[in-house]
This record gives C-alpha cells, structure tokens and sequence, in this order.
C-alpha cells in the first residue's frame, strides 16, 4: 500500500509467494524426520505453518502497511484462540502426571476415561432414571 | 438526503462514484470498512479456534488412531492443494495491487486467474471426499472401512470432514465473492482511487488460505 509502485508490489508479493512455497516444502520434509516425539513433530509443523501465516497477514494482508488498529484486532483474537487452546491442551497433557505414584489408579484403570469407555457415557442417564420419577 | 447534502457536500464528492453519502471522504470509508472486515475475519478465525482446540483434544486422546487414520489422506493432493491456494493467494493480492494502480486489464486477469485457481482446489476436494466416501472412510457410526485400522479411527475422519467441510463452504462464498469482483471489475467500477471491495474480497480469500495452511498439516502430516 504505502508507495508502493505496481512493478514493486509484484516483486515484493512474488518474493513472499517463494518463500511460502519453500516453507510448504520444508514442512512436507519436516514431517518424515522423527524429532523425538510426536507432538514434537506436531509442534515443528504448527511453527512453521504460523511463520506462513504470519507472512500472509503482514504482507499479502497488507497489515505490515495497514493502521495499527486492524492488526492489534486481529491480534487480540489470535491471542485469545492462544490462550483457549493453550490451557486445554495443558489439562489434557498433564493429567495423568499429576496422580500421586503412590495412589490407586482410579477404578478402570489408568488411562480410562469417559472418552474411551463408551458405557460410562449412558451410565449418568441411567443413575438419573430413579430420582426423574420419585412419585409412585 | 436532500435537506442534509450541504452544497459543498454534494459538488465535491457527487463525482466520487464509490463514496456513501454517510463518509466525509474516500479515506475515511476505507478505514472504516477495514476496521469492520478484520473484526469479522477474528470471528472467522474464533470459529475455527473451536475446531482445532476439539483436534487438539481428540489428537492428544487418540494419537495412535490419528496418526494411522491420516495414511488414507493422499499427501501428493493436500500439498497439491496447499500449492493451489498459495498461488491463488498471490494472483488475489496481484489483483488488489493491479486496482490500486489503476491497471482494470491486470486486474480482469488475476481475479479470473484466481476464480479459476479456487475451482481447482474444489475439485481436488472433490476426488478427495469421493474417494473417502467410497472407502467407508467416514464420521461416526458411518464409518465402515473394513480394512486394518487402529480403534477410533472414525474420530479423525470427523475432524477431517468437519473442518475441510467448513474450510470448504468459505471457499464457495470466496469464488462467489471474486466472481462478484470480476463482474465489477468488467464494468470498469474499480479505480485507484475506490477499490475497497477489492481489497475486503483479499482479505477474504487470504483468511481461507491462513486458515488452510495450519489444516494442512494437522490433516495431512500426522505424527
């Protein structure tokens, strides 16, 4: 936007473009290496997928060029999908560490969960049935 | 209308042909339609940020089911399809820099170029999800894939269809968005100085590409 001429524009947005495209290739590569584990690998791949989207959002977006206003919304709303997704993932990925070694794994066994044992799903609905119809 | 225009009002900006009686000046519409266009594109982004916080739970619960599913998704067409959109990106913002500079002929050119690119895109989707479909592969208590496969299977096929699905449905409103463009564009509407619903219709198609970029991998490079 700000001065940029027609001929300008196209050399600076074809740049972005091989850099976009390069980077669709490493993540491609990066997928078949093993970095130790898989939410590593995980993790690689989402930092470059955001190195990717930042270029879009600050030059293909125009946001690098734009009033600050526009970008400080977008901002905002990344950080807040940050932090939801952040905090989740936090819970879910610690949970099983945070029992005592020394306490019994809860009835099921470890690594059960409503999740996995579709029974415990009906079972709510069904302890529900006696209080739903206390008259006779 | 009439008793509001002021005299100066009317001779100045009478001639301006993109300008709503309600802006003081071309600037000011175009800041203001900004301003709305990236508060919506957060809500897009929030909308999705729902499906990938559910992926992100459902990957960290199942990831051996996750990491076998993806073996049916055909890596060559999602990064064919990645490259799709990258380069539709770029003849769109080619596009907004042919308007801004007055170029009406470049700009024909790129947004068709464009239009066509997101053709493309769907109709790779479309082998994709007939070849799914054909295969059991799908959510639920439909999917009747018969072949070796770990439990759970049918929950990633449930992100998958999901979130390509409503990846795919901007896709449509963005072709129809650009084809809107090119009508306009065709009539000669657009010039250096009004080309905002160039830019918006950008922003747009950019969002679906943005968006897509983080599908990719958690689609088609699992772990």
């Amino acid at each position: 936007m700000a001065g940029h001429s027609y001929p300008e524009a196209r050399r600076l947005n074809t740049t972005i473009l091989g850099a976009l495209l390069a980077l669709t290739a490493i993540t491609v590569a990066a997928a078949g290496i093993n970095f130790g584990s898989p939410s590593t690998n995980t993790w690689v791949a989402m930092l470059i997928a955001s190195v990717k989207a930042t270029l879009v959002a600050l030059f293909f977006m125009h946001l690098k060029y734009e009033k600050p206003v526009n970008g400080i919304i977008f901002v905002v709303g990344i950080f807040t999908l940050a932090l939801f997704l952040i905090f989740i993932l936090l819970d879910i990925d610690t949970r099983h560490d945070l029992r005592p070694a020394n306490l019994a794994p809860p009835r099921g066994g470890p690594g059960t969960s409503t999740l996995t044992s579709p029974g415990s799903i009906e079972a709510p609905a069904a302890a529900e049935t006696p209080a739903a119809a206390p008259e006779r | 209308m009439s008793d509001t225009a002021t005299p100066v009002a009317s001779e100045e900006h009478a001639h301006e042909p993109g300008l709503q009686h309600h802006f003081a000046e071309m600037q000011q519409q175009a800041d203001t339609v900004k301003i709305g266009m990236w508060a919506f594109l957060v809500t897009e982004v929030l909308l999705f940020g729902g499906l990938f916080v559910g992926y992100g739970v459902m990957h960290s619960k199942f990831p051996e089911a996750f990491a076998s599913a993806h073996h049916h998704l055909d890596r060559t067409m999602g990064t064919l399809n990645t490259v799709v959109l990258l380069v539709s990106s770029w003849t769109m913002v080619m596009a907004v820099a042919a308007a801004r500079a007055n170029k009406t002929k470049h700009l024909i050119r790129y947004l068709s170029v464009t239009l066509g690119l997101a053709g493309v895109f769907l109709v790779v989707k479309f082998f994709e999800y007939s070849h799914k479909y054909h295969e059991g592969l799908l959510p639920g208590k439909y999917f009747s894939y018969t072949g070796p496969q770990e439990p759970f299977e049918s929950v990633f096929f449930g992100f998958y269809f999901l979130m390509t699905g409503v990846h795919g449905l901007p896709v449509v409103i963005g072709m129809i968005v650009i084809g809107w463009l090119l009508r306009r564009a065709v009539r000669g509407e657009f010039s250096a100085n009004y080309n905002t619903p160039v830019d918006m219709g950008g922003l747009y198609w950019h969002l679906v590409d943005m968006i897509w970029i983080y599908l990719f991998p958690l689609m088609y490079l699992v772990s």
